[in-house]
Parts: C-alpha cells; structure tokens; sequence
C-alpha cells in the first residue's frame, strides 16, 4: 500500500462554512435562466419537427409573419453554413458543421424535436399560434434508433455520405459509424492464454438524461449598434460566446455574455440551444428576446448521454491475477458524430494494473437529439459493464470482491491502458477504506444483496482566470468565470482567506461575465475548483507580493527587505523590528496613495489535474413478486485530494450516487416504433424522488494532488462511474439472477428471475 | 376560453350543455390544468363547480358517507370519522400526485379524467360507491364502476355532472384496502391498482366482498369472481390464491412504457393478495 500522505493543517481549508450563495438560493432570491425579465421583451419559442427522420422541401412563415404580435421569425435561411472543425467544449469536440444544424434543422431534420423555425412574439400565446401557422413541407425518411440496428449495413443513413473514420482501408459506403478508435497495450492473446478463466459477457445500457431541474432558458438584446448582451444558464459563457459568435458572424468583443445561476447540468449545459436563436431574433427586432424550454422540450431536445451495446472479456488467474481485459464499446452519438465513446474506452479499465489491454469504440449515428456531457461522459456504461464482469469473476473464483481488486488495483506508476503514467492515485486507499467500512461488514437481511464496485475519471485543467482586488477596506472581491455548480464560489473564498490569513467572510465571490474578466474554460471535467483554485492561490500571491511593495515604499526599505508571515507584513533582515506589522487593511488603507488599487490577476492554463478513484457500497432488496428493487444501504468512498469544503464533497458523492442509482433502475428514454419519444416528462421518465433513497454515506480519502498547492483533485464526476456496476451486482445476489441490461426495473427483472425459476 | 363558476348544479348543467365547443368541468384542475397548458386541451369553457355546496362537503347519511365531487384528498384525509371507516379509500385518494396535488385533487376528478389507472377508481369501486349524477334532465344516481368506459370515455351526457359520492352504511367487521405498484415510491402514476372492501361475521368468515383492478384494462374493472373466491371462506392462503388468479383473469392490460401484459398481470395477482390482507386485518379489528 502507497504511503498515505499525511494532510496539512490548515485554517480554513476543510473547514464547512456557510456558501457566499446559500441566503439568496434559499430565499428564492438568486436569478436563474429563467428569472431574468428585461422591459420590451419578446417571447421566442421554438417550431420543432414532429418527425425523427424527413427531408425539409419547404418552410413557409408568411403566414406567421402575418400575424399580430409576431416581431420576427428565423430559419435555416437564417445561418450561414458552417464548414467542418472541430473545437472543444466541455470534455467533447463539437463541430460547426453540426453546431449549426443542430440549433436549426437545415436539409433535414434528425430527430423528433429538431428545431425548424423560432418565432419572437409579444406574448407566450401569440408566439404558439404563431408555430401553428408556419407551414413545413417534408419528405419523410425511414428511420434509426438502436445502436446495433444503425451499424447494419442496410441501415437508415443518417448523415448523407458519412464514411467512418478510423478504420484502414476507408469504407467505400457511407455507414452510420462517424468514428472507430482503438486503445491497446501488451498483448492481449497472450494474456488470455495465461488465463485460468476467462468470462465474456454483452451488456446493453439505454440513454439518460442529466435531469437537471432547471431547463435552458435565455433572454438575448442586440442593440442598434450591433453589440449585444446575452443573459443564460450555462456551464461556461465563455464557450456560449464562441459558439454564438461563430454562429452568427459576430466579433466576439460585441457579445456580452453573463451566466445566471445555474440549476444544474452535469454537462447538458455545455452546449448552445436556444441562445442563437435567441440572438438571432433579436437581431431581426432590436427587442430583447426570452426563450425558455418546457420540460419536454428538454427531453426531447437536449442531452441526454449515449445509450450502448457493450462487449466484454476478461481474463484472470486462479489467484485473481487479471492477465487480460477485452471490450467493444457501440456508443449512440445522436444524429450527429460525437459520442462519449473514446473516453468510455480510456477508462473502461483504468481502476486495474493490467499488462494486456484492447478497446475499441465505435461512435453511432441513429436519430436521436445529439447527446450531451453527462458526468464523466462515457466512463459509467463502459465501468458498468466492466466491473460487472469483475464482479462475475469474484464469485466465480471465491474471492471477496474487494480483495480481488485490490490485488489488480491501479496505483502510482501504473500504466494506464490510454498512455500515462499515473502519479499518486487513491484506488488502493479507497478500497481498504470500503473493507473497513461499517457498512462493509454489516448484515443483510432477507432478498438482499450487496454490491461493489470501482470507479474512475481523468479530470482535467485548462485556460482560467481569476481577478482578486482589494478593497479601500481591505475585504476582497474575488472574480471566477467558471459557473459555479457545486458549491466553487465557497471553495475559492476559502483558498483565498487560507491564501490571505484573514476571515473567509472577508472574500465576497462572485461569477463575472464575459466582458469582465479573462478567458474562462467551461466548468466541465470536474475541473472549476481545481483550475480557478489555482489561477486564486495565484491572484492571492499577486496581492501579498504587491502588498510587501506597498510596505516598502512605506518604509523606505527595499521589496526584498519585506516579509509576509501569517497575515502580516513586517520589515525583515537588518530591518527587522524597526516597523510595525502592516496587515492586508492597514494597506488597502493606503492602496490609493501608495500606486493605486491592488488588483490581483491569476490567468493561466492550469496543468497538474489529478485523476479519481472511488469505490461504492451498494445494497438492494428485491420483492420477489414484483421484481421492484429498493436500495436500502449505500456509500460512496472516494479520493478527494484534499476536500476544501467537505460538505460540498459529500454532496457531490450523494448526488453522483442518487443519478447513478437512477440510472441502474429506472432512467431510460422510450421510443416507439415511429421513433418517437415516449416519456419526455419526470413522470415516465424517472429519476428517483427523496423517498427512493437510503442516506447516502460518504467516505472522504485524502491522498492530496502534489500539482495543487492544498491537494485538490476534481470529483464530481467519478462519483457517478460506479453506481450501476454496484448495484448490478447487489441486484445479482439478491436475485441470484445476474442481469445485463440497464435499467434494472420491476418487469425486466421480475421477467428474469421468473425464468431463473424455470430453469 | 371562457370561465364560469355558478353556484348552483342546475346553472353548471346549463352552461355545459348549451356550449357548442368543448366544455369542461373544473373541480381541483390537477389534469386539466395541465391538459390545456400542453395543449392537450383547449375548452372554450370551463365550468368551475367549487362554489356548488354539494360538491364541496362530506357528510354522513343514512348511516353512510356523502362526499361532495369536489372535496379534495388533503381533506378526505382530515375527516377522521370517515378515514376510521373508510381507511382504504381515504388512503387511495391520497397517492395521487404529491402532497401539493393532494391539496387540490378530488374524487370527482381523478374520476372523470377518465384514466384506466386513476389511484381512488377502484377503491371507490371496492367501496361500492355510487356517483349522484346532476344534468339537464335531473339527477340520477350510477355506479362508480359503470362511469368509466374507456380511456377518456365516460357513460355521462352532454351537460352532466358528478355532484358527490354515497358510500354506503357499513357493516360491523369490514375493512377495505388499496394498493398500487409503482417503479418508485411515490410522485408517479399505477402501473397496477386494487382496491379491496369485505365484511367477516362473528366467526372470522368473509360474508361479502368487492374487489377493484385499475391500469390491468382499458377501464378500471370491478372483479367478481376475486369477491367470490373470498366469500364464505377465512380469507386463508387457499381463498387468495384463488382470489389471485381470478384478479389475473380479469386482466386485459396492454405492453406499454410503464409495464408489460405478463408484468401487469403478474402483479394484479399479487397487490390482489396482499391488499386483501390488508382489508381483512383491518375488518378483524373493526
């Protein structure tokens, strides 16, 4: 076992204070997307196709347009075509080509819900009349929704003329397969000839939606001038700028972006939706515009991750020794390339030291709604299947679980099977914690199960900024430009005070808009604590460096004759004692009169992030009558680094594990035969409601990242890989039944434990 | 879209029937409120009957309960003389929706939203519940369970409306239950119902019984021959396995996104048995 190293102490640093953003949340005070109100708006809505695959031949709005109250309608006519280039945004890559079309249908439309037309209208009322009078001409086309259906060769082509890359030599015939890629290490024939059993299994996974509570929602004026402020709810308005600036040709200087609060995204709200249009709309009138999606709008819409067909095998020594890991990963894209599927390879193994590795993905078009980011995209389907056969393998060998993997765990010089070399890792460190958990050791009762699995993801850094200025009074106010979802404007206070050595409610942070501050990455790839975290341990020193300057020149004495030692200045050296002590306020006091406000600047492109492991405890009672699992235990153990507000820790934990257990057991969107979608709404669609689940227990390991100055690592999205394999594997000990296929709901598993029964 | 709230049935019945568009009938709007913001929906009037006196008391009679159309699951569930006698029913009328909903949600109107899976339908059905009927032509009474015939079809005429529930004088020893299967536990809609209302004489032997399946049909059904596999007997393991295959006989469930044929009929078997122990414990009590 890796030495654990030993945490710091600090002052504020793991502290649990109250968040800079909880009295307005929970007085209904904070101004989400939809909150906003500017006077002289419009209303935009959204025409949307009632079909999943047809050629547009005609979209006639003169009828629309005839009408009283409706301002402004735009089409495909509207924006200009985009040639094909990638660019990243979130953890995936979006192409404009596929951007453009996805904001509003252009030859064809790909999905049930594609955009056709939007309307600017004075009222919601008139703005649905307004999409009943517009007429749309269409040629239907048959259509694709499986992943494994859309690989035929007979398929339904989504994207005329798509020939799959990767592959030598090229296709000559268009195919639904945008992509295959491939990861390979050691010699996988070799390691499944050293093995005593080998187990290969097919898992099929359905698409989910983030389900965050609050929908898209915007409000976009231009005014007469050409400039424009944009008002939404987004993961990074920075990206929202470049996407709609590229979108409509603007320069990116004339568009002001603020993002509101945000109710949740998990990723969906990396991507632009309705703000183009939006723009666009309000280009046409110099009204402001507010557009805002209904529930099923969002469904149908936006999001949600892959569904997939997943194919495993593993071989492993009688002594638990795995000697080779195999899958294919067949990922649905949505109608447009650009699946999770390369990162669901990267870390379809990366808990395990393995010798002999090999992933190949396939990235899928079928005529869904492109998805989205969810949560460590790609990493829960392809852990889902592969920790299930781990858990396959245990009881086939008669080994604990835990200890199996412990025996295979990835640790610091660990080759992953993608590339790199991991630094210090708490896989091991997690595992031993579950082993020692109460909850591991506890009884079951009768029809129950327990389950476990392991988890992973990458995270990442990237370009940020943070402005921090002192005030005449010496409190500060700290600027990020990463959306804070989970709790970071509290994270960055805190690393601000620790930084600083004054109070944490001296620091009042807040989310500055696009025109305000310095280019900011999107808060994706659990990166916004980790990366503004740096870029304010930077800004913090800025200040304490300028603020020694300042007491120099006080003092009359060189900068280097100046300390900072726990929150104060104070002359050093031969000058030792010959001044008072300065504190931050004595110099803010002084700031005007010495050079000037003291503003410090952390602009970087952070560099160090730090993967995390976790490991969850799960178990489920079934009803032997009605198949209906209930999870009655759960915890989640997970390397945090070192957690800066534990409390927000622990909630990103409980909250991965509650969508994870969703996922497992009821999550699933419904096609019928005419493709489309059955249960765009939370009453068919079903994520689980308070009542559905256990206190979630919470575990926080601590083996700091040596790249951060107080060890962070991201963790909000490993808290959602391992759910599903966990729970899979309770449901299989408590049903005595192993199952394949998510979501594990009442009829499919009363189904299986039925025919368990006949067998 | 046009609204009226006039305070007496005979004015409600008038307004309704003289519409030529479509006309609906307010109570807590639960489903329709949300119809028409879907655009389900789009009545060019609509008739709030809340401000009728009858729709919106319970009161007892002839030894039994009058529940007014319009009385909402929150206070059904405050009214302690009725929930000690009809516990089941009670409890039915409050799954529906959420605690919110609840607030507004009535029996009138979880019955005339005419939905196979309606949570109280088949309590009422298992309760013997009749439906006072008030339209253009006077007022007559039917039985909860011949309202309902198909999905959003109901046995009522132009003009007519549900006024309030009779439920009936109860004998000593009964008991009635309801339960559902649902994918989660609360905030979602039957995916299987039953209600289940008996009577035991002095020795512990069933004398009469009612059994209601809801979400199994295309509408919810009043099971005789579960009742009668009941009847006469202890209630013991013997009688509920018959009880339960009748409930699986009765069904005519269709595959959709919230269950399957062999999944429905499956489980109405079950809730069959396990509401009817429910119902029988309790009428053991009584």
């Amino acid at each position: 076992m890796q030495e654990r190293v030993k945490s710091p102490k600090f002052d504020v640093v793991g502290t649990r204070p109250v968040r800079p953003d909880g009295a307005d949340k929970v007085t209904g005070r904070a101004k989400y997307g939809a909150d906003h109100n500017v006077a002289g708006q419009l209303v935009g809505k959204v025409l949307r196709s009632p079909h999943p695959h047809a050629r547009i031949k005609s979209i006639d709005t003169s009828a629309a347009l005839a009408m009283t109250g409706v301002k402004a309608v735009v089409t495909r006519d509207d924006f200009k075509d985009q040639s094909s280039e990638f660019v990243p945004a979130g953890e995936m890559l979006v192409n404009y080509r596929d951007v453009v079309r996805n904001v509003m249908a252009r030859e064809k439309v790909l999905f049930e819900g594609h955009p056709v037309a939007a309307v600017a209208a004075t009222s919601e009322s008139v703005a649905r009349a307004a999409l009943r009078a517009i007429k749309v001409e269409y040629e239907i086309l048959p259509h694709v929704i499986d992943v494994v259906e859309a690989m035929k060769p007979d398929a339904p082509i989504v994207e005329d003329g798509m020939i799959t890359v990767g592959v030598t030599p090229p296709p000559t015939k268009p195919s639904n397969v945008a992509k295959r890629v491939e990861f390979v290490l050691g010699d996988i024939e070799k390691g499944f000839k050293e093995a005593d059993l080998v187990i290969e299994r097919e898992f099929n996974t359905k698409p989910v939606h983030q389900g965050y509570i609050e929908p898209h929602a915007c409000v976009a004026s231009v005014s007469e001038d050409g400039t424009a402020e944009l008002w939404t709810t987004t993961q990074g308005h920075w990206i929202a700028r470049a996407h709609c600036a590229r979108l409509l040709g603007w320069d990116m200087t004339k568009l002001r972006v603020t993002s509101s609060e945000i109710g949740g995204g998990f990723g969906g709200k990396t991507v632009v939706y309705l703000e183009p249009l939006a723009l666009a709309l309000s280009a046409k009138t110099h009204r402001p515009v507010k557009m805002a999606m209904t529930r099923e709008e969002v469904f149908k819409a936006s999001g949600p991750t892959s569904g997939a067909n997943v194919w495993v095998k593993m071989g492993v020594k009688k002594d638990g020794t795995i000697t080779a890991g195999e899958a294919v990963l067949k990922y649905q894209a949505g109608c447009f390339q650009g699946s999770p599927v390369q990162p669901g390879c990267m870390c379809a193994f990366a808990p395990y030291d393995l010798a002999n590795v090999k992933v190949v993905g396939f990235d899928v078009l079928s005529n869904r709604p492109k998805v989205a980011a969810y949560r460590a995209p790609g990493g829960p389907i392809s852990e889902y299947a592969v920790e299930s056969v781990v858990d396959e393998i245990a009881e086939k060998l008669g080994m604990c679980p835990i200890e199996l993997r412990l025996k295979n765990a990835a640790k610091e010089g660990t080759k992953a099977a993608y590339g790199p070399k991991f630094g210090p890792v708490g896989m091991v460190e997690c595992l031993e914690a579950a082993k020692g958990s109460p909850h591991w050791k506890a009884p079951l009762g009768k029809n129950q199960g327990r389950g476990i699995a392991a988890g992973f993801w990458f995270n990442i850094g990237g370009e940020t900024t943070v402005n921090l200025q002192l005030n005449e009074d010496g409190t500060l106010t700290l600027m990020a430009g990463t959306p804070d979802i989970g709790g970071l404007r509290a994270s960055l206070a805190m690393m601000a005070a620790e930084e600083l050595k004054i109070p944490y409610e001296k620091v009042r942070p807040i989310i500055a808009d696009t025109s305000s501050l310095g280019y900011n990455f999107v808060t994706g790839g659990s990166r916004s604590t980790f990366s503004s975290g740096l870029a304010t341990v930077e800004a913090a020193r800025s200040i304490i460096k300028q603020a020694c300057g300042r007491a120099a020149k006080l003092w009359e004495i060189p900068e280097d004759a100046v300390t900072w030692e726990s929150g104060e200045i104070k002359p050093a050296g031969d000058n030792a004692g010959k001044f008072k002590p300065m504190t931050l306020t004595d110099i803010a006091k002084v700031a005007g009169k010495t050079g000037g406000s003291i503003v410090g600047v952390g602009a970087i492109s952070a560099q160090g992030a730090a993967p995390s492991f976790g490991v969850h405890i799960a178990d489920s009672e079934v009803d032997p009558d009605t198949g209906k699992l209930t999870i009655t235990r759960y915890t989640v153990i997970q390397d945090a680094g070192i957690a800066i507000h534990p409390a927000y820790v622990e909630g990103q934990y409980q909250g991965g594990a509650a969508q994870g257990i969703g996922w497992a057991l009821n999550e699933e969107y419904i096609y019928g035969d005419d493709g489309k979608l059955q249960n765009a709404g939370f009453l068919d669609y079903r994520i689980p409601v308070a009542s559905d689940l256990p206190m979630i227990e919470t575990i926080i390991v601590e083996v700091p990242n040596p790249r951060h100055p107080y060890g962070v690592r991201g963790i909000g999205e490993t808290a959602i890989v391992p759910p599903m394999a966990a729970i899979n594997a309770s449901a299989a000990r408590a049903t005595g039944v192993r199952m394949f296929e998510l979501p594990l709901s009442p009829p499919k598993v009363l189904k299986a434990m039925k025919a368990a029964k006949k067998a | 879209m046009r609204y009226e709230s006039p305070d007496t049935l005979e004015a409600a019945a008038k307004l309704l029937a003289s519409e030529s568009g479509e006309a609906r009938i307010l109570a807590g709007g639960t489903d329709l409120l949300v119809q028409i913001r879907a655009e389900v929906l789009s009545p060019a009037l609509v008739v709030d009957i809340k401000k009728v006196a009858e729709t919106r008391a319970i009161k007892e009679e002839a030894g039994g309960f009058r529940i007014g159309a319009a009385v909402t699951g929150a206070e059904l569930k405050e009214h302690s003389a009725l929930k000690k006698v009809w516990p089941g029913l009670v409890e039915a009328a409050n799954l529906i929706g959420s605690t919110q909903v609840q607030g507004r949600a009535s029996l009138g109107g979880n019955l005339c939203n005419g939905s196979p899976a309606a949570d109280s339908v088949p309590a009422m059905i298992a309760a013997g519940a009749i439906a006072s009927i008030v339209g253009p032509n006077g007022r007559r009474d039917l039985k909860v369970e011949d309202i309902m015939l198909a999905p959003r079809k109901l046995a009522l005429q132009k003009g007519e409306i549900i006024a309030s529930f009779l439920l009936p004088k109860r004998a000593p020893h009964s008991g009635d239950a309801y339960l559902r299967f649902i994918p989660r536990t609360e905030m979602d809609i039957a995916v299987v119902g039953c209600g289940v209302s008996l009577t035991l004489d002095g020795s512990g032997t069933c004398t009469a019984a009612r059994v209601g399946l809801g979400a199994v049909a295309a509408r919810p059904l009043l099971v005789e021959d579960a009742a009668k596999a009941l009847v006469g007997t202890k209630v013991d393991d013997a009688a509920l396995e018959k009880m339960a295959a009748a409930a699986r006989a009765a069904c005519k469930p269709i595959d959709d996104k919230r269950g399957t044929i062999e999944f429905r009929t499956d489980v109405a078997g079950v809730l069959a048995k396990r509401t009817a122990l429910i119902a029988l414990e309790r009428a053991r009590k009584a």
